[in-house]
């Protein structure tokens, strides 16, 4: 993996990375985002959390390019991404795991993670159209690097399974296998333990914090212990605004965050922070 | 004996042509859920574009190659100007289009090249007289081999190029799920338009197999988008590999009900057939059993 973001065409800058200012959606007269800002360097877990219907996915889909924001702006190594589309955020550097699994059904688990290795690709479209030889040996380094990201999550075995015949803890190491293959410089996982036993939580867990050598992580997640056991900062949303920012334990410890929450004031000592 | 031979084989070269115009229904109906009602007209206009050039004494390979990279061009300009802009509209706006590009295409064909039937030679004066087995005259010509190889040849690289090429991975990817495929860095849009373009292909290459056995004329392809659209629909719409077996089985049969029951019942035979596959099996003989989101 790691010589797989070598790679990369994103891997420029050394520390610089996502840069999320002043960000505002709504949709007709609800404000789904309001004036969020925060960053995110490399080698860093980000966590985002808060009560359901805080804007947590739609964060995702503005940095993705699917939602355009009615306010501010978003960066990404320096560079502000103005009219990015989906397609070239992965060209970039950028990679995202969708709530559930997001497989894509007609293909098999290492066509799946093919696809996801597209960014590696060298050799373009008209080559393959041409029958090159170039795009024949293109195809087995995908396929080589496909596998080894199977492998390196433990589901190789399932290479050439469909994924809907496959259990679910599968197909979500499948799906990350395929945001992790292309060597991402930030990925960004949008509830990774949801539907996940513990065992497989805890597994998922040690995931995070190994892939903090290669990339930067940003998480949507539900699961406070994984939150809490993993990320190295975490952004709190509540009605589409941010109303902390911090370490776990300043977050914990953040009243604040406990009243979102509970959505009553709580007693401070509650806090085992 | 020798008719039903003769039915047969004469079924075998006019059903790999419906599967031709079939396989290019398939391909799109895959990627953008559209049935293309043009394909036989836009077949049409690349069968008129090598018509000039053999009219210019240009070498008839030549010609028959201009025919299938005009397919290429037509398709690709079709889905970057037509039909882009109707994604994510209503289902009707497509058929609505296409339809109307249908017209459209097949007037401006009558308009440049006049409305009044033409014959084209085979390429490379291919023979078109039956061949004699033994003592037995067979009605199948060197052409008909032809016919069946050429289409052989299209359906294998298109197979090679779905399932072992990491742009036909891209395609299927596109095909099933775009907006995964987007957030994957695949170029959707692009793919779609190699996707018509390769269909329109597909349909050229029909449209210059068939013009040697009927006569080219601005609607020479009509009874082939009906034919080629029941045996896409007996294929399953959305298994290239059905629309070759549906494409042989409905030339088949229109080739008996033609031969046994008078060639009037033909057209009459394709529609029955089309009936009966979307009253018994609408999902066709090939088609995944599995429900699909689109």
């Amino acid at each position: 993996m790691a010589q797989a973001s070598e790679q990369s065409p994103a891997v420029a800058g050394p520390n610089t990375s996502l840069e999320v200012e002043g960000v505002t959606v709504s949709f007709g007269g609800l404000t789904a985002l309001d004036n969020v800002s925060f960053r995110a360097s490399d080698g860093e877990v980000v966590g985002v959390i808060g009560p359901n219907g805080a804007g947590k996915t739609t964060l995702f889909n503005v940095i993705c390019g699917f939602v355009r924001p009615a306010a501010g702006r978003i960066s990404w190594r320096g560079r502000e991404l103005r009219h990015q589309r989906p397609h070239q955020l992965a060209h970039l550097g950028i990679t995202r795991t969708l709530q559930g699994v997001g497989l894509i059904a007609g293909l098999s688990a290492l066509e799946n993670v093919m696809v996801g290795a597209q960014p590696l690709a060298r050799t373009g479209s008209a080559s393959a159209l041409l029958g090159l030889p170039s795009s024949a040996k293109e195809e087995r380094r995908l396929r080589a690097s496909a596998l080894e990201a199977l492998a390196r999550l433990g589901v190789a075995a399932y290479a050439g399974e469909h994924p809907s015949s496959l259990p679910y803890p599968i197909q979500k190491k499948i799906a990350l296998a395929r945001a992790l293959v292309s060597g991402p410089a930030l990925t960004l996982m949008d509830e990774p333990a949801s539907g996940l036993s513990s065992s497989d939580i805890a597994e998922l867990g040690e995931l995070l914090r190994g892939l903090r050598s290669e990339m930067g992580v940003l998480i949507v997640e539900h699961n406070m212990d994984l939150v809490m056991a993993t990320c190295d900062r975490i952004v709190v949303l509540d009605f589409g605004r941010v109303i902390a920012t911090g370490t776990p334990a300043e977050v914990r410890a953040n009243p604040v965050v406990t009243e979102a929450y509970l959505g009553a004031p709580v007693e401070a000592e509650a806090s085992d922070a | 004996m020798t008719l039903f031979i003769d039915l047969t084989l004469n079924g075998l070269s006019y059903g790999a042509i419906y599967a031709a115009v079939a396989l290019g229904l398939v391909l799109i109906w895959r990627a953008t859920r559209v049935i293309n009602f043009a394909q036989g007209a836009l077949a049409t206009l690349t069968t008129y574009v090598a018509a000039s050039l053999l009219d210019r004494s240009i070498n008839s390979w030549v010609a028959f190659a201009a025919a299938l990279v005009a397919g290429l061009v037509f398709g690709a300009v079709t889905e970057r100007v037509f039909m882009r802009p109707l994604y994510g509209k209503p289902e009707l706006n497509p058929v609505v289009v296409t339809i109307g590009l249908l017209i459209l295409v097949e007037s401006v064909a009558g308009a440049i090249w006049g409305s009044t039937d033409r014959g084209i030679a085979p390429p490379g004066g291919v023979s078109q007289s039956g061949i004699i087995l033994g003592h037995t005259y067979l009605d199948f010509s060197a052409f008909d081999i032809f016919i069946l190889g050429s289409v052989i040849v299209l359906m294998v690289l298109m197979l090679v190029l779905f399932r072992w090429t990491s742009l036909g991975l891209k395609m299927r990817a596109s095909a099933f799920a775009p907006e995964v495929a987007r957030l994957l860095g695949v170029r959707v849009g692009r793919i779609l338009t190699v996707g018509w373009a390769l269909a329109t292909l597909a349909g050229a290459l029909a449209g210059m197999l068939v013009a040697p056995l009927v006569f080219l004329s601005p609607n020479m392809m009509d009874p082939m988008l009906v034919y080629g659209f029941a045996a896409a629909v007996l294929g399953g719409l959305d298994s290239p590999v059905g629309a070759l077996v549906g494409g042989i089985l409905s030339g088949l049969g229109i080739s008996y009900i033609g031969g046994y029951l008078g060639s009037s019942m033909e057209t009459v035979g394709a529609a029955l057939l089309l009936i009966a596959v979307l009253s018994i099996r609408p999902e066709g003989l090939f088609a995944a059993a599995k429900a699909r989101r689109v």
